[in-house]
């Protein structure tokens, strides 16, 4: 947590005032009695003095070369030896110098001690260091040091965690009214950690019952706000999952809409989208090492051209043929999902890939204490927000858009008309196939890129496509929304499998009301 | 005009299978029943005519197989539903025959324990309420038939009902058997989770290894399929099995003639999903083990491609199907273990795309043709 450097900027900023200053001297002789009671008492009492001379000396005491020669308490400066109380040097140096041993319990009380005196440094960032240590272990004693070090301190960061560390330290407090400020103050903290201390305070272990009171009102406005906080948590990861099936959805329900197929291979189409985004970063690596944070830009138009072109092999070679009969071309694309998954497994081998992330997107957006969003997939909801746009320009303002259009609402009357349908098929299929090309290079974000690693989404995009309804982009939307939102909050009140289970058993009670989908297209159809 | 009187129900099982098929029936009952089990136990280990352990076995399966296709062409092939969900059944009953495989170890498995060795891993002190009376081999049949049976009515009576149908009433079994694959896979739904059932020793008292177990068994399984076969024919060639066609051809027209094609759809479902069930419990005794991955969307899809390279609505078709396909894949597996899955998916595609009626039809036009010419 405190890289040496801090110490040693600590260091030197002490140094000057430290000359000047002489500490107690009865606590420093204290500093070598014997017992680890006297010891620690001793150390306590020159921490809460907030002098920033006590600094070296149980930096001294905490390195081990803190001696007592006779009743004075000495330690060595740059070959010399001076008296730690005053900072005199000794000249000669005492001969019967004996080191003093500190156990654990007394090197941990001097570690807090310091992090309590750097909390007077002038360096922000020390300060902020040694405020985030002290949030987490504070005694009480050091109370009054850190209400100075509060009311000194302008940094709002730092001042967040001061008024914890205070807090923290004023609820141990044998004083009860302290105590009791401290617990309503605390009721503005979000962390679990709080938690637990003010529910010890809300029982049956503290004596006073207006602290009792004060905790237990604060405590109800943490688990509030911890609540709100997890509430938010879910509420992300469901609009994460969401953005993931809605990128595998909108390209199967634009191949399904226009051609009535089931692409089985749709969810090998997003792992060649996911391995094509392993093969950029492989090159970048090799060959431009400086821009390999960028390899993620390079993958999306890799992945889009990689993938449509797969998908509109598959297109030309075999569902073409198998138009109106859908069951069968159900069977024939699993089988063509077969062939891929096992061409991928021969050429990259069965083990998964790794695919970084860029530095970019890593680590996350603190929203709150115990919530952070990562950056990876806020990215993923912001790319997919961008896929779906252009998608929508694509189908509703271009001339191919509004012939696939076409060709979704009747076939025959289309071709009628003059519009090549067998060509749009084919770029139909290689649109839907780019697309989840697309989803895979966001999927190699935040999963696992493997072999096997479509299979477990084409059954949820199969769902999102059904639950939207046929050639409904709209449709798309909200039931790639709904199952992931649905899917986040079931598994966090049960679980995952449980979840999945029931978001199963709710798409076949809501298709049961809607048989054709959220959006059903209006009118009445006999099928023939 | 009075109506034609109805002939008993032996007379028009009788008559639903022409003559060749009963006598094909009896040569394979002959087989399977008398030749195969007799040389197996009575001739030595090195005599020619010796059947060895691992032909009974792989033959049993094949069977089992043959059984699931069977009745994947009765609700495919007649009826016009592509489930991708059978593999759901044919676990559930295997799962319920498994239950009683796993009480009959007794104290005999590795903790000694009279809990399976899975609940002693797991820790639990007692049987869940589920596994109560699974010891009696009478309760462990009826679960083999009763819960498949109701799943499938309570499912199909709900997809059937709403007219969820074609690839919509595909996806949905096949997003059915993998909730119930990951359902079956945590420890805590008290079936063992991934590693399932196995390491069982004996069935209604016999030792699960010994040649007259292993005999029986297959015998068991040839009669379950020939029943299956003579039950699915008489079904197909019924007034009811007409209807089923004729929804299978043009559901709405079916019911502008007045047919309520929910219940001849829920029948035929509910039948399929037994006899996959029967299948299942048939097949765990066979290969000795029982785990979700027989409720993977990939071993349930497997199941149409077997009916479709043997010839949808036809009987036959299926049985050769399951047949060849599976010795397709014992020889694939130990010749080529890579190229298996490439063949398979070969399969997949160029039997849709040029044998829309599988090996039998090809075999049909070879016919055909060397007749006219």
């Amino acid at each position: 947590m405190r890289s040496p450097s801090v110490v040693a900027t600590a260091l030197c900023a002490l140094a000057l005032p430290a000359l000047a200053a002489a500490l107690d001297p009865a606590a420093v002789r204290r500093l070598g009695a014997e017992g680890s009671e006297e010891k620690l008492a001793a150390v306590r009492q020159l921490v809460a003095d907030g002098d920033p001379a006590a600094t070296p000396v149980l930096q001294a005491l905490s390195e081990g070369t803190l001696a007592l020669a006779g009743e004075r308490v000495v330690r060595p400066v740059e070959g010399r030896t001076v008296d730690a109380a005053t900072g005199e040097a000794i000249d000669p140096p005492p001969a019967d110098a004996a080191t003093i041993d500190v156990n654990n319990r007394v090197r941990r009380e001097v570690e807090t001690g310091l992090a309590a005196l750097r909390l007077l440094d002038p360096a922000r960032e020390v300060r902020r260091a040694a405020a985030e240590e002290l949030a987490g272990a504070a005694s009480p004693e050091l109370a009054p040091l850190l209400g100075r070090a509060l009311a000194r301190e302008r940094d709002p960061a730092t001042r967040a965690l001061l008024a914890l560390a205070h807090a923290r330290a004023s609820l141990e407090s044998p004083d009860p009214a302290a105590r009791a400020a401290a617990a309503t103050d605390l009721g503005a903290s979000a962390s679990s950690a709080v938690r637990a201390l003010l529910a010890r305070h809300a029982g049956e272990e503290e004596p006073d019952a207006a602290v009792r009171r004060a905790a237990a009102a604060s405590l109800a406005a943490v688990d509030r706000r911890l609540a709100l906080g997890e509430y938010a948590g879910r509420l992300f990861s469901g609009i994460s999952l969401a953005s993931i099936l809605l990128l595998a959805a909108l390209g199967l329900a634009i191949t399904y809409g226009v051609m009535g197929v089931i692409n089985m291979a749709h969810g090998e189409l997003l792992m060649i989208g996911a391995y094509a985004t392993f093969a950029v970063q492989s090159v970048f690596a090799r060959r431009f090492p400086g821009a390999l944070d960028w390899y993620v830009a390079a993958a999306i138009p890799v992945a889009f051209l990689a993938a449509a072109v797969v998908g509109m092999a598959m297109e030309r070679t075999v569902i073409r043929f198998l138009y109106g009969r859908p069951l069968e071309t159900l069977l024939a694309t699993w089988g063509l999902s077969l062939v891929l998954i096992q061409a991928v497994r021969s050429l990259f081998g069965p083990q998964n890939v790794a695919v970084a992330n860029p530095s970019w997107m890593s680590g996350g957006f603190e929203l709150m204490p115990d919530v952070v969003l990562p950056w990876n997939r806020i990215a993923i909801v912001g790319f997919s927000a961008c896929v779906l746009a252009l998608v929508w320009l694509f189908i509703g303002r271009t001339r191919l858009g509004m012939f696939v259009r076409a060709v979704t609402q009747d076939r025959v009357m289309a071709g009628c008309t003059g519009v090549p349908t067998g060509r749009v098929d084919t770029l139909a299929f290689g649109l839907g196939a780019g697309i989840a090309g697309l989803g895979g290079v966001a999927l190699s974000q935040i999963a696992n890129v493997g072999p096997e690693m479509g299979q477990a989404y084409c059954v949820d995009s199969f769902l999102v496509v059904v639950l939207g309804g046929v050639g409904q982009l709209a449709g798309a939307v909200w039931a790639a929304l709904g199952l992931g939102l649905v899917t986040k909050l079931l598994e966090g009140w049960s679980g995952a499998v449980i979840a999945k289970i029931a978001v199963l058993v709710l798409v076949v009670v809501f298709i049961q009301k809607r048989p054709q989908g959220i959006f059903a297209l209006k009118g009445r159809v006999v099928e023939g | 005009m009075t109506p034609a009187p109805r002939q008993p129900i032996v007379l028009r099982l009788l008559a639903a299978t022409p003559r060749a098929g009963w006598l094909a029936l009896g040569a394979f009952a002959l087989t399977a029943l008398v030749v195969v089990p007799g040389l197996y136990l009575f001739t030595p280990p090195g005599s020619p005519l010796h059947v060895p352990d691992h032909v009974l076995t792989v033959g049993g399966k094949i069977m089992c197989y043959a059984i699931v296709a069977v009745a994947m062409d009765l609700i495919w092939g007649y009826a016009g539903i592509l489930s991708l969900g059978q593999g759901l059944f044919f676990a559930l009953g295997g799962y319920a025959f498994g239950m009683y495989l796993m009480r009959g170890i007794g104290r005999d498995g590795v903790y000694q324990s009279d809990l399976p060795d899975f609940m002693v891993f797991l820790d639990w002190k007692a049987l869940p309420w589920f596994w109560r009376g699974t010891d009696h081999l009478a309760w462990a049949l009826a679960l083999v038939i009763g819960v498949p049976a109701l799943v499938a009515v309570l499912f199909g009576a709900f997809a059937f009902r709403s007219r969820i149908k074609g690839v919509y009433f595909s996806i949905i079994t096949q997003a059915l058997t993998y909730a119930a694959m990951l359902l079956f896979f945590r420890n805590e739904t008290g079936f063992g989770g991934n590693n399932g059932f196995t390491d069982f020793k004996r069935i209604a008292g016999f030792s699960i290894v010994a040649p007259g177990t292993r005999a029986t068994l297959f015998a068991l399984t040839a009669a379950a399929l020939a029943g299956t076969l003579v039950l699915v024919r008489f079904v197909v060639t019924s007034k009811y099995g007409r209807v089923l066609a004729a929804i299978r051809d043009s559901e709405e027209r079916v019911r502008f003639l007045g047919y309520d094609p929910l219940w001849y759809k829920l029948l035929a479902w509910t039948l399929a999903a037994v006899l996959c069930a029967i299948a299942g419990a048939l097949y765990v005794p066979h290969v000795g083990i029982i785990n979700p991955s027989e409720m993977s969307p990939a071993s349930s899809i497997e199941i149409a491609i077997w009916v479709a390279v043997g010839g949808r609505g036809t009987l036959l078709g299926p049985v050769l199907g399951a047949a060849l396909v599976n010795l397709a894949k014992s020889w694939f597996t130990v010749a080529f273990p890579q190229l298996w899955v490439f063949f398979l998916g070969a399969i997949f595609v160029l039997v849709t795309l040029y044998l829309p009626d599988g090996v039998l039809g090809l075999g049909r036009r070879v016919l055909r043709r060397g007749v006219s010419a």
